[in-house]
């Protein structure tokens, strides 16, 4: 039991981190461009698909690993520049619209480009197979490794945003928009940089996902409505309130998954606590959103409502 | 007030009749269209125009409160499911009556916009958006896990309710007409609701929520009135749509359809009814068209609304409107 735990708690760990990677783009441009980015859950997807294509290409996983960096960058650019910066001055209508229809042109010109089956990454060698933890429990070392780059994103986000420059206009843009644009900062220049980055952190969790998941059209779509949960519990704009409510996000769907049946069998018969436990489970996330959202209508570290 | 709010209403009057007329002139050509193709040898494209009425009752639906009420949910897919397994559900326990099984799925709708929407209207534009989305798609993931009904696959009708006892809805004209009668009813319905004293509040609170506050009117009973009320009529199409398509899954409360009955709504105009239910057929058309044209009409879908909103952020409506200025 306790076994089952730890590794199910891991599991949700890593979950977490894959899912910060992509949030924290996400509450960014919401926060500072207040725009709603529906595509979001595109690039997460496309990042799968970079890695997919030039680890096959070159043979090598970290080819393939640094060379979608610069693709991901153009691909942040392009949309940017096409599209997104149009919509600053819409509604928040207008801007699901939009994103919505890209999303559309996204997963059809997938589906022409690499075809309907879902391709699979081979793992590099030196992270394959699997350590022992406690007693006779194996993790596999792959996992640990997202975790540990997921962390270190993070803990470089962190530095970035809190002891540069830039992260200082990033938190000031969070703040208050306007502001930071009347003293005379280059408004348009520092939401390209805020949408390019969110792009290469949301391909990036695509990217280090693709060797345990199979990259398939659909994969992008279930991880941003997690997404969406993530940046609501923990507020928009806040890099903080992604990370844990991610953390929390991912925890409670892996756990819930694996232990709402087992708590639920102590009272309930095994039969209508299996059936109850698979329908509960999924649901359990936005239980805990409209939880949090009662208390906080603002999320965790939400400024603004 | 009435000093003030009289300059502003007398330009509006033609513009509702005008609509109440675009209306009208839909609902003839709706009414014309079974013997039009069945006469031009194509009786099975009945079946679709019932897919595409069906839609505009959900796309009227939403525009109650997207455009009147300026509350953009992203989870309106979510009711259309309720009234499909409403029909499955019911029908499996013997009650096949379709009046029955609409008072079901308004129920349960009911319940549900009400919990949902009560949460979601502490908050406000983006947050609003996300959270009715999320909501839906916990619907969503509960249907897939109903494995009695199928789940993910769906489940498929051993057939259409029936109407006071009879079978008559078997037959596809007398859906078409049934459905088409329902879709008048409720225009009318949501006609006199937009005009109402109460209407005009949800618009005032739409204008300017503060000012609202301020004379005396909470913004949030009056919304979460109008978003229950949307969310039962949604679910009501959802009924209709089952017996169209014989069959209930949860695809019909996936993200994407509730993005598209948003698209409808857009297409045709926020806030103008006669738009939201021009804008399904719209929509679907264009839908149709494209798929026989190509594999990848989402695509050219996706184009055509990033284009749209680009370039004429009012929909069809919007378009008709400045064409006519510039004449």
């Amino acid at each position: 039991m306790t076994n089952l735990f730890v590794l199910q708690l891991l599991n949700g760990v890593q979950l977490g981190v894959l899912l910060f990677l992509i949030a924290a783009g996400l509450t960014l441009v919401f926060g500072i461009m207040d725009v709603v980015n529906l595509a979001h859950g595109v690039l997460y997807m496309v990042g799968a698909y970079f890695v997919a294509t030039f680890a096959a290409l070159t043979g090598s996983f970290w080819w393939g690993l640094l060379l979608m960096l610069p693709a991901a960058v153009a691909v942040g650019l392009i949309l940017e520049v096409v599209v997104i910066r149009r919509l600053y001055a819409r509604s928040h209508l207008d801007q699901v619209l939009a994103t919505f229809g890209l999303v559309m042109i996204a997963n059809e010109t997938v589906k022409i480009v690499w075809g309907v089956s879902p391709l699979s990454v081979p793992m590099p060698e030196i992270l394959s197979g699997s350590v022992p933890l406690m007693g006779p429990l194996q993790y596999p070392v792959y996992r640990i490794a997202i975790i540990v780059a997921g962390l270190a994103v993070a803990g470089g986000l962190y530095l970035v945003i809190n002891h540069t420059r830039i992260g200082m206009l990033l938190r000031a843009g969070a703040t208050n928009r306007a502001m930071v644009s009347a003293l005379g900062i280059d408004i348009g220049k520092l939401f390209a940089i805020v949408f390019t980055l969110g792009a290469v952190l949301a391909c990036l969790a695509g990217a280090l996902v693709a060797p345990i998941l199979s990259v398939d059209t659909g994969m992008g779509e279930s991880v941003l409505i997690l997404t969406f949960v993530v940046v609501v519990i923990g507020g928009i704009g806040s890099i903080k309130g992604a990370f844990l409510g991610a953390l929390l996000v991912a925890i409670v769907d892996t756990l819930g998954g694996v232990f709402g049946p087992i708590l639920l069998r102590e009272v309930l018969d095994p039969s209508a606590a299996g059936q109850a436990g698979r329908m509960l489970a999924p649901m359990l996330v936005y239980i805990l959103m409209a939880a949090i959202l009662c208390v906080k209508p603002a999320g965790l570290f939400g400024g603004r409502g | 007030m009435t000093d003030t709010a009289a300059p502003a209403a007398a330009p509006r009057a033609p513009a509702l009749a005008g609509r109440v007329k675009a209306a009208a002139i839909l609902f003839v050509l709706f009414a014309l269209f079974p013997p039009i193709v069945t006469a031009a040898g194509d009786p099975f494209l009945v079946l679709i125009g019932t897919r595409i009425l069906a839609y505009a009752i959900a796309a009227m639906a939403l525009d109650l409160i997207l455009g009147y009420g300026a509350m953009v949910s992203f989870g309106h897919a979510a009711y259309l499911g309720f009234g499909t397994y409403a029909v499955a559900i019911l029908s499996s326990y013997g009650v096949s009556d379709i009046l029955l099984q609409m008072l079901g799925a308004v129920l349960i709708s009911a319940l549900f916009a009400l919990v949902t929407g009560a949460i979601s209207l502490r908050t406000k534009g983006v947050y609003f958006i996300m959270i009715t989305l999320a909501f839906g798609q916990m619907a969503f993931f509960f249907f897939i896990s109903l494995s009695a009904y199928g789940g993910d696959d769906g489940y498929g009708l051993s057939q259409r309710s029936t109407l006071f006892g009879t079978q008559v809805l078997e037959n596809d004209l007398a859906l078409f007409y049934a459905t088409l009668a329902v879709l008048i009813g409720l225009f009318a319905l949501c006609h006199r609701i937009v005009g109402s004293r109460f209407g005009r509040v949800l618009t005032g609170i739409r204008e300017n929520p503060t000012r609202m506050e301020a004379i005396g009117y909470s913004p949030f009973r009056f919304q979460l009135t109008a978003f229950v009320i949307s969310g039962c009529m949604t679910s009501v199409a959802g009924v209709l749509l089952a017996n169209q398509a014989e069959f209930v899954s949860p695809a019909f409360m996936s993200w994407h359809r509730s993005g598209e009955l948003i698209v409808m709504v857009v297409l045709g105009g926020i806030g103008t009814l006669a738009g939201a239910i021009g804008g399904a057929v719209a929509a679907l058309v264009l839908e149709e068209v494209l798929g026989m044209a190509t594999d990848h009409w989402r695509l050219w879908f996706g184009v055509f609304l990033v284009l749209m909103v680009l370039f004429s952020p009012r929909g069809i409506t919007g378009l008709v409107e400045q064409i006519r200025r510039r004449k």
